[in-house]
């Protein structure tokens, strides 16, 4: 990806400079992962080398039983049930926060921008204000309204509470997408005889791959290792992934099973992982070439 | 009426008017270029033709049809716009057929038409690739193959050429004048480039301010301009305009204009009713082709006149060479054989056709002669 970085360089720069930029980039990024490697090994080690001392140490014996543990059979709360149930609910709850989240955050863009209203800028100023409220102040009222309606400890209501807390930064992004998409490009449709709901779907959404990719990141991670929504709103069945692993790790009875805590802490980290690996490179594409003189 | 009648139409934003009481009238066929400067109100007055700006007040006719208030799909129009708007996601061929798409034509019938107008513009090549692949001439030929297939009662371009470099603008301009005479449709084309509006148009509107200057065919246009407006806007050089006193000799009505050094010739006018603005000041427009050698002065005019001048700049540009004067303390502009004799700071006599000669009124600055 970064292929041509250095024939692009602004900078001319000495062999022994590089070398130097090198070598600090290499330990800051050795320092950065410490904590990943200490996780990793720690899960792949019987809990006796742990308690043993030697943190930093490679395992003596390699073994996946913790990550067995961790998924399937280790007590949370009071079932012995593992965070495999608990990673299906968060699973339920982030896939229709984010992509419902995330198709009104465009609509709301794509109206802001392409047609336009008396005040909308005030709305979308008003919109903002979504982004800098803190979670705490939302608690209460928000508990009333899922009370009213009904979703009160269900996954659905986890999912209404996500998307009204996203809605303000997906319509920040795709606004600011669509301010600069050429709206020449939805009048040719209008003449064409497209409509409001097929321009949309035709025209301005295939174009919207750069945010939609930012979008679904920003909402998956923040709705994935969200804690005091979940903590707060969920019942019984309905507790995601985060609210499983602080009742794992904070159980006050019995061994403390740090290898095991290790592993189920890295299974409640690897779906962003995964996110960022498989969709990180499309944030950098320009889907938009070609459609105006380039 | 006519086919495209715009009447009486006036566009505001709040209380600020843009577009003042426009009153164009085009039979079918016609090739209406709206040309001005930026800001002129061209294109608003595009977009309202087209339905994407709404009409303050007045009408817009399109074969008898009001128009006012009628969706931009519903008219029956296509516009290629300067950014030609091709749709970056969809081939060239979807680009093309969207529209009848959207107007529920049947696939094989959309098909058919797609191959037709890639004939046509010698795109077939092209009709699989995306818009980002191509090159700019490619692209406009794609925007007008999509403006073409929808078979429209008025095709509306939206200074369509001037994207492309100097060349390709060029071979465009034939290109669309070729595509015109063959298919005989109705087009309003705007544009700033007073060349692009001479070449292509049956019928010039020329605009400023919010106003439309004089609408005629560009002959009209360009020998009897309206006001000085015009007459400078349109003509490269510009139409060289300079404060002359009417004076009448002999019953002949002359324009007496100084020199380079004080002092002052006479031409004489061929307009008689020159003679009624004998001892005023006025403007007189002369195009920089009627200012010649003797020998190069145009033989079937009746009314040569000749006066000496100091030549002060020289430019060849190849076909021609420019001469640069000095006549009542203006610059003016002389378009000469590029083999005339002519050097800097030399005097020459010069051969001006005072037929071709326009008056203005200063106070005005309207036509008064011919």
């Amino acid at each position: 990806m970064m292929a041509h970085a250095t024939q692009d360089t602004a900078i001319r720069t000495g062999r022994a400079v590089r070398m130097l930029i090198y070598l600090v980039l290499v330990l800051f990024a050795l320092f950065y992962m410490l904590p990943l490697y200490v996780m990793l090994v720690n899960s792949v080690k019987p809990l006796d080398e742990i308690t043993g001392g030697g943190m930093m140490n490679l395992p003596q014996v390699w073994t996946l039983a913790p990550w067995a543990k961790a998924w399937s059979s280790a007590q949370i709360g009071v079932e012995p049930t593992g965070l495999s149930p608990y990673f299906w609910n968060s699973i339920k709850m982030v896939v229709p926060a984010v992509a419902i989240s995330t198709i009104l955050g465009a609509l709301n863009g794509y109206v802001l921008t392409k047609w336009r209203f008396r005040g909308d800028t005030i709305l979308f100023g008003l919109m903002l204000f979504a982004c800098f409220i803190p979670f705490q102040i939302v608690l209460i009222p928000m508990a009333r309204m899922l009370g009213l309606m009904g979703l009160a400890g269900t996954t659905w209501g986890l999912v209404l509470v996500h998307v009204v807390y996203g809605i303000g930064f997906t319509t920040l992004y795709f606004r600011n997408y669509y301010a600069v998409f050429p709206t020449e490009l939805v009048r040719a449709a209008q003449i064409d005889g497209a409509g409001f709901f097929q321009i949309f779907w035709r025209i301005l959404l295939p174009s919207s791959g750069p945010i939609a990719v930012v979008s679904i990141i920003w909402q998956f991670t923040n709705i994935w290792n969200d804690f005091l929504f979940g903590a707060s709103f969920a019942g019984a069945d309905s507790q995601p992934m985060t609210v499983a692993l602080n009742n794992l790790v904070q159980a006050s009875h019995g061994v403390k099973e740090y290898n095991v805590h290790f592993a189920g802490a890295i299974l409640a980290a690897l779906p962003t992982l995964l996110v960022y690996i498989v969709a990180g490179r499309y944030f950098v594409r320009g889907l938009m070439a070609g459609s105006v003189k380039g | 009426m006519g086919f495209l009648d715009i009447d009486n139409t006036t566009k505001s934003y709040g209380a600020v008017e843009v577009l003042h009481n426009v009153d164009i009238s085009i039979e079918e066929g016609e090739f209406l270029v709206l040309v001005g400067p930026s800001g002129c109100g061209k294109s608003t007055l595009l977009n309202m033709i087209a339905g994407l700006e709404e009409i303050s007040s007045g009408e817009i006719r399109i074969k008898d049809q009001v128009m006012n208030g009628v969706h931009p799909s519903k008219r029956n129009i296509a516009m290629v716009f300067q950014s030609y708007a091709l749709y970056p996601n969809m081939k060239v061929g979807q680009n093309i057929t969207f529209g009848l798409e959207m107007h529920g034509t049947p696939k094989p019938e959309r098909e058919k038409a797609m191959r037709e107008v890639a004939n046509l513009l010698q795109i077939e090549q092209l009709l699989d690739r995306k818009p980002g692949a191509l090159s700019g001439g490619q692209r406009q030929r794609v925007a007008m193959g999509r403006a073409l297939v929808r078979d429209p009662d008025v095709f509306l371009f939206d200074e369509p050429l001037s994207n492309l470099d100097a060349k390709l603008r060029v071979d465009m301009r034939t290109e669309i004048k070729k595509l015109h005479q063959k298919l005989g449709t109705t087009i309003v084309y705007v544009t700033h480039d007073q060349i692009e509006a001479m070449t292509l148009s049956t019928r010039i509107a020329v605009m400023n301010g919010g106003y439309v200057q004089q609408l005629g065919t560009p002959q009209d246009i360009y020998d009897t301009p309206a006001n000085i407006f015009v007459a400078t806007f349109m003509g490269s050089p510009a139409m060289n305009v300079v404060p002359a006193r009417v004076a009448v000799e002999n019953g002949k009505p002359m324009a007496r204009v100084a020199l380079h050094d004080g002092t002052e010739t006479a031409l004489p006018f061929s307009q008689d009713n020159m003679a009624d603005w004998d001892g005023k000041d006025i403007l007189l427009g002369i195009r920089p082709e009627t200012i010649t050698d003797e020998d190069a002065a145009d033989r079937k005019s009746s009314n040569i006149a000749h006066m000496t001048n100091r030549i002060v700049v020289t430019e060849p540009a190849g076909s021609d060479t420019f001469v640069t004067m000095t006549m009542g303390g203006k610059d003016v502009i002389a378009r000469m054989r590029s083999d005339a004799e002519v050097h800097p700071g030399a005097d020459f006599t010069f051969a001006v056709n005072m037929e071709k000669a326009v008056a203005f009124d200063p106070a005005t600055e309207a036509r008064i002669a011919p």
